[in-house]
């Protein structure tokens, strides 16, 4: 692994922290906003109101006496995924998928005791897993079951589509795959695959993992190249919404794809990483620039996803 | 915000980094304080000696001391006379050193100690009220010959320096007028006939004694000068050459006043002078005149020793944030918790570099064995990190006596670490290494490390110790660099090696 010169970097119009941070985030993103999303609990409740769909909220552990109550509940659930409502990177997330008698089984197929949900739940209360160590609440939510289209190529875990949203135009967008390296979450730097997808049709791009590219899904050994991602319109419209529900400028919309449900919002993320632009093989600069050219802007979510499935289809 | 607002916001940057600039320059300038540490300044060391014969009586000898030498500045004063008693007393606008005792016999030494700091800017005698030409009253023959020597010096003369300067010249021997002259000198001190010949023309006039500086000189005596007045201060002369002005290595002893020596109760006194070219660093010297000139109110010099040490820490904490910073937003090293390496790198400038990074990794590689007992426990967070405190306690002074048993001294610093921060480092990094691995574990432990050292290198350097703590307004300039720092929106050098594959589709 060698270098790569600043100039090549800026020539393909990549997007680096300090001016992620500086130029957008700080810039586009509300600070009283921030709440919004940075509490899955309330992200929820907003989005509702702009026809959003999430998973389906089980409980709300707001108060250590509370932690028995999750036992009664568990009682009678197969699967269900524990939150920090103020977790980040996917930090504190527990999944699982199943029960065996008394043992609950986790999304890598660990068996654990109920005991041991309790202590997790009573971690993310004391704000173990929160942004700033601030007490928190732990939501419990219904398992999302992926499509098989896409939950093939995934190792465990639910594959999820990271879009980001720039004044409320999708500008790039990936899918994210769970991989053994990653212990079944779709966070990048923990190892997950990468797909840059085609704002225009949804297709695949190229696929990263750790940052190299790759072909082959490392644990399926399925081909990357020819995902299609069905309903990519609602989608990107579902994602558009977020912005009006927030009025965060700049911010990722991760979407998982539910058997039942159809596309759900899984969070809401202020500070979307830059591992996207590696997945698309392309930087995010010269579709930001575009976006803060417009003179006027498009009023309707819908309006809007179009205008961009126009302007940055990766084939025409 | 736009892009508008970052006009004022740059120029608010320029400005306080000229100001703090500007502040440094000032006081070094005014202040002398060096810009580097080790930075020597010479300084003459004048001791003069006093000698004579004590007749059984009562003894009081009074010396003429300097008190504003034209290019020097007095930078202390000591006497040196076993048995006398001493004091220093002005008179008369002229300063005088004065030894008693009552029955003295024998041959007396006292001693009288100077330092001198050259300076060429110090001490114009500028006197508030100009002096009056003393009245004097020649016999004949002489008035005669005054009169005629001083019409001539005038009519070739258009100045009162002129004038002096003819009026030695006229003065010397082998001349036209010889004979007036040869009858002047004849039986008088030739350098009092000047002067008085000079206020008898209207111009002020007095001698001066003068001491010529030479490094390591014994038993010198002082050379006679003449000063006239020229309306706006005193200008020196040399009697013989009538060379205006002083040369730079000549130090005026005494200026003004009547006498060098009076001994009342001795006979046979002398006076004379040795001198030593000291050098003494540049910091002390200007740490003693700040006391003295009252430009020293900027100075953290005045507060006292305990407070000072707190602040020579305190001032050095900006050098590590701007580490700390430079490390994050330029080179893109990861850390865990986000000012952990400033402290630690405090903690390191009391332990020193080797001992503190051993200390440190063994409390934090001991506090991880222990977290891991305490996640079995099942405990909520706030009485782990408190049960994790007490235990870095223990760890610590385990450490400590264990290394005082052994024989290292050294092991005692290890109480010099933040135990709260350690506590936070080790929960962090426990935390992360059951979500991430130890590899990451390993990553931000080094880079912290790393970034903690790099703070404590630029802290513990000497010059950057002198630096914060005696001028401080060089903080600005920190301020600075860290608020320009918090616009750069260029590349990390990490993420030059992070996008590498990125090659591919340029």
């Amino acid at each position: 692994m060698g270098w790569i010169s600043p100039r090549a970097l800026t020539r393909m119009g990549m997007l680096n922290m300090n001016r992620r941070n500086v130029d957008y985030i700080s810039r586009y993103n509300e600070r009283s906003s921030y709440p919004l999303v940075d509490n899955k609990l309330k992200t929820k409740l907003v989005v509702a109101e702009y026809g959003v769909k999430t998973p389906k909220l089980l409980q709300v552990v707001r108060q250590q006496h509370e932690i028995p109550h999750f036992r009664e509940m568990a009682e009678d659930l197969n699967g269900f995924a524990i939150k920090p409502a103020k977790g980040s990177g996917g930090k504190g997330i527990t999944v699982i998928t199943g029960r065996d008698e008394d043992e609950f089984i986790k999304a890598s197929g660990v068996r654990v005791p109920a005991a041991y949900l309790e202590r997790h739940l009573s971690n993310i209360l004391a704000g173990l897993y929160s942004l700033a160590g601030t007490p928190d609440v732990a939501i419990v939510e219904n398992l999302v079951q992926s499509v098989p289209e896409l939950a093939k190529y995934s190792f465990q875990g639910v594959p999820d589509i990271r879009i980001i949203i720039f004044q409320g135009y999708p500008v790039m967008a990936m899918l994210r795959l769970a991989t053994k390296a990653s212990d079944g979450k779709a966070n990048l730097h923990q190892g997950a695959v990468g797909v840059g997808l085609d704002i225009g049709t949804g297709q695949s791009l190229n696929s990263v993992q750790f940052n190299r590219p790759i072909t082959l899904h490392p644990d399926t050994g399925l081909a990357l190249e020819n995902i299609n991602i069905a309903d990519w319109e609602e989608m990107l419209i579902m994602a558009s919404r977020c912005y009006e529900a927030t009025g965060l400028g700049y911010m990722g919309v991760d979407l998982v794809v539910d058997v039942n449900e159809g596309p759900l919002l899984l969070e809401l993320n202020a500070r979307p990483g830059l591992a996207i632009q590696m997945a698309n093989g392309r930087g995010l600069l010269p579709r930001l620039k575009a976006i803060e050219k417009l003179k006027r802007h498009h009023f309707t979510p819908e309006t809007r996803a179009r205008y961009a499935m126009e302007i940055f289809a990766a084939r025409s | 915000m736009t892009t508008r607002s970052r006009i004022p916001f740059f120029a608010a940057i320029v400005l306080l980094i000229v100001a703090g600039i500007s502040i440094a320059t000032w006081r070094h300038v005014e202040l002398g304080i060096p810009w580097l540490t080790g930075e020597q300044q010479p300084v003459w060391m004048v001791e003069a000696r006093i000698d004579f014969e004590a007749n059984g009586e009562p003894v009081l000898a009074s010396m003429n001391i300097p008190e504003q030498s034209p290019g020097f500045r007095i930078l202390s004063e000591q006497a040196a006379s076993p048995g006398y008693g001493f004091s220093v007393i002005e008179k008369n606008g002229s300063r005088r050193a004065e030894w008693s005792k009552r029955d003295v016999v024998g041959e007396q030494t006292l001693y009288f100690k100077t330092q001198f700091i050259p300076d060429p800017s110090a001490n114009r005698d500028r006197p508030r009220r100009a002096p009056r030409p003393i009245a004097v009253f020649w016999e004949e023959p002489q008035a005669t010959a005054v009169r005629e020597i001083l019409q001539q010096a005038e009519e070739r003369s258009s100045t009162p320096e002129s004038m002096t300067r003819e009026l030695i010249r006229l003065m010397q021997p082998g001349d036209d007028n010889t004979q007036n002259t040869t009858l002047l000198v004849a039986g008088t001190n030739y350098l009092d006939l000047v002067v008085r010949m000079l206020n008898h023309a209207g111009i002020p006039a007095r001698t001066a004694d003068g001491l010529k500086l030479e490094d390591a000189r014994r038993r010198q005596a002082l050379n006679p000068y003449l000063q006239i007045f020229n309306g706006e201060e005193w200008l020196t002369f040399d009697p013989r050459t009538a060379e205006q002005g002083l040369p730079e290595d000549v130090l005026l002893w005494r200026q003004g006043a009547e006498s060098l020596l009076d001994v009342v109760g001795g006979d046979g006194s002398t006076v004379s002078f040795s001198m030593l070219r000291q050098t003494i660093p540049a910091l002390q010297l200007a740490a003693m005149q700040s006391e003295e000139n009252g430009l020293g109110f900027l100075s953290l010099y005045q507060l006292p020793i305990e407070e000072q040490s707190m602040f020579r820490m305190l001032l050095l904490l900006p050098l590590g944030a701007l580490m700390v910073a430079f490390m994050r937003i330029v080179i893109g090293i990861r850390t865990s918790g986000t000012f952990m390496p400033v402290l630690i790198a405090v903690a390191f400038v009391q332990t020193t570099l080797v001992p503190g990074l051993i200390a440190f990794t063994s409390v934090v590689a001991i506090g991880l064995l222990m977290r891991g007992y305490l996640s079995s426990l099942n405990l909520l967070l706030v009485s782990r990190i408190s049960a994790l405190i007490i235990l870095v306690i223990f760890i610590t002074a385990g450490l400590s006596i264990a290394g005082y048993h052994m024989g290292f001294s050294t092991g005692m610093t290890v109480t010099f670490f933040p135990m709260v921060i350690i506590a936070w480092t080790i929960e962090r990094m426990s935390i992360l290494w059951e979500e991430e691995g130890a590899h990451e574990v390993f990553v931000q432990g080094a880079g912290s490390l790393f970034v903690a050292v790099c703070a404590f290198l630029v802290m513990d350097a000497p010059l950057s110790r002198h630096l914060t703590f005696n001028f401080p307004e060089l903080h600005f300039v920190v301020l600075g660099l860290i608020l320009l720092m918090g616009q750069y929106t260029g590349y990390k050098l990490s993420e030059l090696r992070r996008f590498t594959p990125m090659k591919a589709y340029d």
